[in-house]
C-alpha cells in the first residue's frame, strides 16, 4: 500500500486537566496543565515541543467554546516552536491532529503539542443551555444574522440539537429506528461511566429514565444530548521513530479520514441520513489494509446520540440504517463486547471534551491503561470519529507499528 | 403561546399546542444576494435563483450558476410553487427563549427541485399528524422587512386523520 504520510507519526503522550463542571478556571490554566501532563506523559520536557496546534481556538463561536489560541498557549509556557496551527474548519476536532501528523511527516515539527480547551460549563453557569446566537430575550435590540445562521436562526433552529434532531427524524422514517433503540449510546455511556472515577455523571441509568426524562427536540431528550463541562485535553504528535524511546505504549496512527462530498450544510447536505460521516470514513478506509472487523474499540463522536449511530454505520460497524438493531440491548457495544464503544462514558457521561476527550481514551485502551474500565481483551485497533453533521474527521490508531 | 402545556412528560407531547414558531424571530440581515428571498413573501410566492441556462435552481443564492462548468450561467429569482414536501421536523421543547412554548422546526424539499431545501416552521398542523413526505405548501409571517416562509400542510387539510397524508396523494 502507498507510504501514506500520517503513518509516520504517533502519539507520544496524552494528558488531560481537571475535568468538571463550573470549575471557575481559565482556559490558559487548564491547558497548561493538560499539556504539561502529555508532555511528561511522552518522556519529554517543554523544551522538546517544537510544534502545536488547536481547534479552534481564536475566539470561534466564543471563548468557552474555542479555548485558547496557539500564541496564547505558546506564551503561557514559552515554546519555542518550529511549526502551530489553529483553526475551526476541516474535518472535526481533530483536524488539529490531523495537521500535526503531517507537520511531523514533512519534518516541521518532532514532537507536537495538540489541545483541546473548553470552559463552556463555567461560561453557562446556573443558567441553561444557548442556542447560537446567544441568549434572546425581550429586551434590547436583537442582532441580525448573514451567512449560512439567516437559514436556521428565523425559525428557531438555534442549536446542533434541533439540526441532528432533523437527522434523527429522517433515520426514524427511512430506516424505522426507534428511541428505545437510540437510548443505548446513552445507557451504554453511562455503564462506563460509573468505572471511569473522573466522569461528570455517573449514576446508573435505565431504559426506563431515558424514556421518561424530559424532551429537548424530538425525538432528542435530554439524555441523547452531551454534558456541557470544563477541561482540556492534550496529546503528543511525534515523529514514529520517537516510539521506541517514548516510555508509554506508541499509538501508532494508521489512516486518517478527511473528505467532504456533500454540500457542508446542515439544510442541504444530500443525505441527511449520513451527511458527512459517511465521507470521511470511506476517504480513511481507502487509506488502510484494515478492515471494520479488525477495529477493537470504537471511540464515536456523541454530542448528540445520533451521530454515534451515524458513524457506526459509516464506519461500517453495520449496514446502513441498521444501527438501531445493532445497539439494541447493548451487548454488541459493551466494554466486553466486539466493539467496545465510547468507554470512558463518552461525552453523554464523562463530559464534552468535544472530540479530543474520545481520542484521549482511544490511547488510554490501547496503551491498556484503563483500569477498572481497560476492556477485557487488550485491544490492537481503535477508531475515533469527530465532528457531525456537515462536519467530520475519523482516524484509525493502532498499538505497535501495524 | 401563553397556553403551551409543559413539556416535561413526552408521554403528553403530541397533545401539546404548538406556536409558529419561536417567540421572538431572529431576523436575516438583508443583502444584495439575500433580498429578493427574504422580500418575496410581499408578493404573496416563494422565489429562488434559477439558472437562465441550464434551467436549476440555486439556493442558498450565489453569484453564478455552481452547475454550469464555465461559471458563465447567469442566475435569476423565479417564483416557484410554494409547494413542497416535509423532509424531516422536530418539535423542539427546549426554552432558548425564557418561557417560550414548543414549535415544529421543519426541513422542506421544494417540489421543483429535490436537492433544494428550506429549514423553517410547519404551522397550523398537530404533533400527532406530522409525517415525513407529507405535502406541504407556503404561507409567509412578515416580521419588519422580512417575510418568512413558513409552511402548513398542503390543501388546508389541517386535522386530517393521522395516517392519511394532508392534501390527498402525490
Amino acid at each position: 500500500m502507498t507510504d501514506f504520510l500520517e503513518r509516520r507519526a504517533i502519539i507520544s503522550g496524552i494528558g488531560q486537566s481537571k475535568i468538571g463542571r463550573r470549575l471557575g478556571r481559565s482556559a490558559v490554566d487548564l491547558t497548561v496543565e493538560a499539556g504539561l501532563a502529555a508532555i511528561a506523559d511522552a518522556g519529554l520536557t517543554r523544551d522538546d515541543i517544537d510544534g502545536l496546534a488547536t481547534y479552534p481556538g481564536g475566539g470561534m463561536g466564543g471563548e468557552a467554546f474555542a479555548g485558547p489560541t496557539s500564541p496564547e498557549v505558546q506564551d503561557a509556557m514559552r515554546l519555542k516552536l518550529n511549526w502551530h496551527d489553529g483553526g475551526g474548519e476541516g474535518p472535526g476536532q481533530i483536524r488539529a491532529v490531523f495537521a500535526a501528523c503531517l507537520a511531523v511527516a514533512a519534518g516541521l515539527a518532532r514532537h507536537v503539542l495538540v489541545y483541546r480547551t473548553v470552559t463552556e460549563s463555567t461560561a453557562q453557569g446556573s443558567g441553561g443551555r444557548q442556542g447560537i446566537g446567544g441568549a434572546v430575550s425581550g429586551g434590547g435590540r436583537i442582532p441580525r444574522f448573514s451567512g449560512s445562521f439567516q437559514w436556521m436562526l428565523p425559525f428557531g433552529a438555534v442549536s446542533a440539537a434541533n439540526w441532528l434532531a432533523l437527522v434523527a427524524t429522517r433515520r426514524m422514517h427511512e430506516f424505522g429506528l426507534r428511541r428505545d433503540q437510540l437510548a443505548w449510546i446513552a445507557l451504554n455511556g453511562r455503564a462506563n461511566a460509573a468505572r471511569n472515577p473522573i466522569a461528570v455523571y455517573r449514576d446508573p441509568m435505565t431504559l426506563d429514565d431515558y424514556m421518561a426524562v424530559r424532551m429537548v427536540t424530538t425525538p432528542l431528550c435530554l439524555y441523547d444530548c452531551d454534558a456541557p463541562c470544563d477541561g482540556s485535553t492534550a496529546v503528543v504528535v511525534s515523529h514514529a521513530d520517537y516510539a521506541p524511546d517514548a516510555p508509554n505504549p506508541a499509538c501508532h496512527v494508521n489512516a486518517i479520514g478527511t473528505a467532504l462530498r456533500g454540500r457542508p450544510s446542515w439544510d442541504q447536505f444530500d443525505d441527511m441520513t449520513t451527511m458527512a460521516a459517511r465521507d470521511a470514513a470511506a476517504s480513511m478506509w481507502k487509506r488502510t489494509d484494515l478492515r471494520p472487523a479488525d477495529v477493537d474499540t470504537a471511540q464515536l463522536y456523541d454530542g448528540f446520540s445520533i451521530i454515534t449511530m451515524v458513524w457506526l454505520e459509516e464506519l461500517g460497524f453495520c449496514g446502513k440504517g441498521e444501527s438501531g438493531a445493532f445497539v439494541d440491548g447493548g451487548r454488541s457495544i459493551a466494554l466486553d463486547g466486539p466493539l467496545a464503544l465510547n468507554t470512558s462514558g463518552g461525552q453523554l457521561s464523562a463530559g464534552r471534551l468535544h472530540g479530543f476527550g474520545l481520542l484521549h481514551e482511544a490511547c488510554v485502551q490501547l496503551r491498556g491503561q484503563g483500569g477498572e474500565r481497560q476492556i477485557p481483551r487488550q485491544p490492537e485497533v481503535a477508531v475515533v470519529a469527530n465532528g457531525g453533521g456537515p462536519i467530520a474527521g475519523s482516524m484509525l490508531l493502532t498499538r505497535g507499528a501495524g | 403561546m401563553s397556553e403551551a402545556a409543559s413539556a416535561s412528560d413526552p408521554e403528553t407531547t403530541t397533545g401539546t399546542a404548538l406556536g409558529r414558531g419561536p417567540a421572538i424571530r431572529v431576523l436575516p440581515r438583508l443583502d444584495g444576494a439575500n433580498r429578493f428571498f427574504w422580500t418575496s413573501g410581499a408578493q404573496g410566492v416563494l422565489r429562488f435563483l434559477r439558472c437562465e441556462r441550464c434551467r436549476r435552481y440555486v439556493h442558498p443564492p450565489a453569484p453564478l450558476c455552481p452547475y454550469c462548468e464555465d461559471g458563465q450561467g447567469r442566475l435569476e429569482p423565479e417564483a416557484v410553487s410554494g409547494r413542497g414536501r416535509l423532509h424531516s421536523f422536530t418539535v423542539n421543547y427546549q426554552q432558548w427563549i425564557p418561557d417560550d412554548g414548543p414549535y415544529v422546526v421543519g426541513l422542506v424539499t421544494i417540489d421543483e427541485q429535490d436537492d433544494v431545501r428550506l429549514m423553517t416552521n410547519i404551522v397550523d398542523c398537530a404533533a400527532a399528524e406530522l409525517e415525513a413526505e407529507m405535502p406541504v405548501e407556503v404561507t409567509f409571517e412578515q416580521h419588519e422587512d422580512v417575510w418568512l416562509p413558513l409552511f402548513r400542510p398542503a390543501g388546508g387539510r389541517a386535522g386530517a386523520a393521522a395516517g392519511e397524508p394532508a392534501g390527498g396523494s402525490r
